[in-house]
């Protein structure tokens, strides 16, 4: 039988997938899908229902809920490449949270109706804010962690 | 808050009679939530956690109250003559009932403490998504 990398993961794929995915990375799975679902169902309600009213706030609403899928995905799926992706999902997020934070202070008049991301996701507790660097965080321990046992594994 | 809801439902025919029905159910589950969050939370400062089964037993009777309680609130919102923001209320209703038994899912293959604290995550959206509803059936 040939070993066919495509279809059994490696041991050291298949403990970063697990690391990734175990622990506290449960909850944080956890946590971003209720922003996907939350982020998804309020901007669709909002494009759908009254788009004319804020066009700015419910376009960035959109943007965050496409991070926040994108995000739940590839934290769940902890591939190799996933985690890259989750890293970018990441960084776009805090820096989306970030900037719209800072417009909706600044701005107020843009932002007739609120965002996700408004007053740097005040609406939600601020985990906005906090979410994306508890993630970044995320991946780099288990990065750590997995790269110790992929060179316990493989020598 | 209550009073001001309560007031607004008074002037929607057949409202005050849904009123009393709807209102006690909504205080139960939102009281039953938090309660089981508590619970999770306790699990999870455990090294590790006993009792899981009792949690998810706990989280599917609050399960059917949501359910009892997206029935309740659509039969409500199609005789109320008044406005409510329905889609949005109809989105609570029912993406309450997907809640929770997502958390059970991804906490059932955890089998570290921190699958509780999946738990303890949906137990914490349930109360704020019945705020929620009641706040948007309120008009706001």
């Amino acid at each position: 039988v040939a070993e066919s990398p495509l279809a059994e993961p490696s041991p050291g794929e298949s403990s970063l997938r697990a690391a990734t995915r175990g622990g506290p990375g449960r909850v944080l799975i956890a946590v971003y899908a209720v922003f996907a679902l939350a982020a998804t169902a309020r901007s669709g309600v909002q494009i759908a229902t009254k788009f004319g009213d804020a066009p700015l706030a419910y376009v960035l609403s959109a943007v965050a809920a496409v991070v926040y899928i994108v995000a739940t995905v590839s934290f769940a799926r902890g591939s190799a490449t996933s985690r890259r992706v989750a890293v970018v999902s990441c960084t776009v997020e805090l820096l989306g949270v970030l900037a719209v934070g800072t417009a909706s202070l600044l701005d107020k008049a843009a932002f007739p109706d609120s965002t996700v991301w408004s007053l740097y996701g005040d609406g939600y507790g601020f985990v906005p804010v906090i979410l994306p660097i508890l993630g970044l965080l995320w991946i780099r321990r288990t990065a750590r962690a997995a790269a110790t046992t992929a060179t316990a594994t493989s020598v | 808050v209550t009073s001001t809801a309560g007031a607004a439902r008074g002037r929607a025919p057949g409202g005050p009679i849904l009123e009393r029905v709807i209102h006690p159910l909504d205080t139960i589950l939102l009281v039953a939530a938090l309660v089981c969050a508590v619970w999770s939370l306790v699990l999870l400062m455990l090294s590790r956690p006993v009792g899981k089964r009792w949690l998810l037993g706990a989280l599917l009777l609050i399960e059917m109250g949501l359910l009892g309680q997206a029935v309740v609130g659509v039969v409500e919102l199609a005789t109320a003559h008044r406005h409510v923001s329905a889609v949005t209320f109809v989105g609570y209703l029912v993406g309450s009932l997907l809640i929770l038994p997502l958390a059970g899912w991804w906490s059932l293959t955890e089998r570290s403490r921190w699958g509780v604290g999946v738990l303890l995550v949906g137990c914490l959206v349930i109360p704020v998504m019945i705020v929620r509803m009641n706040q948007v059936w309120s008009g706001g």
